[in-house]
């Protein structure tokens, strides 16, 4: 799928550092989105979970990024980049309640340490590539089946 | 795109053609076209915001009439426990049942004693059921219709249960058939009704195919009739009277207080439920175990349809509540017991499925719809963002979706159709200052 495909939606949605005002917003037009594309409801709702939790991590650990949302025939991927600080350790960071976030951040009921492996768990396809001191990119591919296959 | 059947109405002769509507619409189901606000069927959920909204009384509840009880042998009124927060102190529960019997119905089923079994019934459901968590409870009509137009992804959150009206409607009908030997479609069964929601899930069901309820009456349409008869003053018991926490489903958060101890969250107001369904849709309220909505600010008792202000009706509410003593109180919750166990759990809850209702997609086909939603982005890229409604659409965005499905032109916006002037001005000055071989030559251009 390329940008210039004319089958191809491509939308970015800007997430700020410490931004928690804003939260969930950019999970709420996306979810708009595939709706007004007329994507069957559990494949929506699993799209706007992991929105929900890459916009997430962008505000909690980030420095700032944002999230992509494509969508094509085919599919749909949610993509979160950031321009760092980056994932040092990415095994541990898929464990379940492990999580980096500052007390001041879980005071906020934010940070459990089930963000990333919320996102796997919506996702046919998920990837993580980090370096720290570089950012990191987290991918999440949803498969929208076509009727009959 | 079926078209749906709708409570709410617009009266076109009333209509100015005013953008207020439009704005407060939870489904952007309406435009102004042509100078009058038209809604959009397949979009609509009858909440009745833009019948509180609109200060012409262009929006209107259509309902039933006195006039169409004639059609059966036997009137039994389902009134919401919201009625008796429109009436004066003055007159107590069994006045006001008195008055229903006045206006020509022959038996009276309180529909607060249908809550009451609604409320044993969710209890035993919660309880006995994995559903995926919250569950939502599924009383207030407008806000299924809500989630299975813009949150059809949480349907399966929905307690499949009855509601009250639908319990009692079933009781009555089946103690009034069996004690008087009427047949069935002898007996009219009309609920009076504080919203729009009620009267249309009462002529196109949400989940039950056959509706046990003929019809539905709007409190602002009986109440003059009904105002009358109060004042000269008999009383009479009704069928059936919920207890305390019966009535008090009418008032924002009286259903959970009716439940009982439970992880429990009560939202009221159409737009605040929104608010709660989006981070239900994101899976942020798993730790809920139910979540009690309400299309109308401060329960029913707000409802549309109603007559009083919603504030006052609910103190009036809260005291009919605190008038029911603890000994019938126990009778009531005793004798809802008892109708469970006879008819059969199974009995209130819905046997047909809940399905997504179609009305916010761009397209029909996904590689059109994406395609629009390209176009869509681009056109949005290019408007003011003012959302100032001038061109009938509540918003930039929604205007720009009106033009991408071909209901709208890009000029119908204030701000495109004044740049497409000046660029025409401009276009014109250029051609008229465009030397003619004739002319001499001048010096300004
Ligand atoms: S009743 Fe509610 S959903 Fe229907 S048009 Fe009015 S505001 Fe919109």
């Amino acid at each position: 799928m390329t940008a210039r495909d004319e089958h191809a939606l491509e939308m970015d949605f800007a997430v700020g550092r410490h931004d928690f005002a804003a939260a969930g917003e950019v999970a709420s037009r996306v979810k708009q989105v595939l709706r007004q594309l007329g994507i069957a409801s559990d494949l929506v709702r699993r799209a706007a979970v992991a929105t929900y939790e890459a916009e997430m991590n962008l505000v909690i650990h980030s420095n700032g990024g944002k999230v992509v949302l494509r969508v094509d025939s085919e599919r749909i991927v949610v993509e979160a980049c950031d321009l760092g600080p980056g994932i040092p350790d990415i095994e541990l960071a898929m464990r379940e309640g492990y999580s980096t976030a500052s007390d001041e951040v879980r005071e906020m009921g934010f940070g459990a340490g089930m963000g990333l492996p919320n996102m796997r768990r919506c996702s046919d396809s998920f990837k993580i590539d980090s370096s720290v001191g570089r950012g990191t990119t987290v991918t999440t591919v949803i498969y929208i089946a076509e009727p009959g296959s | 795109m079926e078209s749906r059947f709708h409570s709410v109405k617009l009266l076109e002769d009333k209509c100015k053609g005013c953008t207020n509507c439009i704005k407060r619409c939870p489904t952007e189901a309406i435009r102004v076209r042509e100078g009058k606000a038209v809604i959009n069927a397949a979009r609509c959920i009858d909440c009745g915001e833009c019948v509180r909204t609109c200060e012409n009384h262009a929006k209107a509840i259509m309902a039933n009439s006195l006039d169409d009880l004639q059609e059966f042998d036997y009137n039994i009124a389902l009134p919401a426990p919201a009625l008796y927060s429109q009436i004066g102190k003055a007159s107590g529960p069994d006045e006001v049942v008195w008055a229903l019997e006045q206006i020509g119905f022959d038996a009276v089923c309180d529909v607060s004693f249908g809550a009451d079994i609604i409320t044993e019934c969710t209890r035993r459901y919660i309880r006995g059921n994995d559903l995926p968590r919250p569950m939502i409870s599924s009383a207030c009509p407008a806000v299924v219709r809500l989630v299975q137009v813009r949150f059809p992804g949480l349907i399966p959150h929905l307690a499949k249960i009855e509601s009250p009206m639908y319990a009692a409607a079933r009781v009555a009908r089946a103690r009034v058939g069996e004690q008087l030997r009427i047949p069935d479609d002898r007996i009219g069964v009309f609920f009076i009704s504080p919203c729009a929601a009620k009267i249309t899930a009462i002529i196109s069901p949400l989940g039950s195919e056959k509706s046990y309820v003929n019809g539905a009456l709007a409190v602002s349409d009986i109440y003059g009739p009904l105002m009358a008869s109060l004042g000269r003053g008999g009383s009479s018991r009704p069928l059936y009277r919920g207890s305390g926490l019966g009535f008090g489903w009418a008032m924002n958060g009286g259903e959970l207080r009716a439940l009982g101890d439970m992880k429990a969250l009560a939202v009221d107001g159409i737009h605040n439920v929104i608010g709660v369904l989006e981070e239900a849709d994101s899976g942020r309220l798993q730790r809920v175990d139910y979540i009690e909505a309400l299309a109308c600010q401060a329960g029913c008792v707000g409802g549309p349809a109603n007559v009083e202000n919603p504030f006052v009706a609910r103190v009036r509410m809260r005291d009919v509540s605190a008038g029911v003593d603890a000994g019938s109180m126990a009778t009531s919750l005793q004798l809802a017991r008892d109708c469970i166990d006879e008819f059969g759990e199974g009995y209130f809850c819905m046997h047909e499925p809940i399905q997504p209702l179609a009305g916010m997609e761009l397209a029909e086909s996904l590689e059109s719809a994406i395609a629009r939603m390209g176009e869509l982005e681009k056109i949005v890229a290019e408007l003011p963002g003012l959302d100032c409604g001038a061109c009938g659409s509540p918003t930039c965005r929604t205007h720009a979706e009106d033009v991408v499905c071909g209901r709208a032109i890009e000029t119908d916006c204030v701000f495109k159709l004044r740049e497409r002037m000046q660029q025409m001005a401009e276009d014109l000055l250029r051609l008229a200052r465009t030397d003619l071989p004739s002319m001499a030559r001048r010096d300004d251009n």
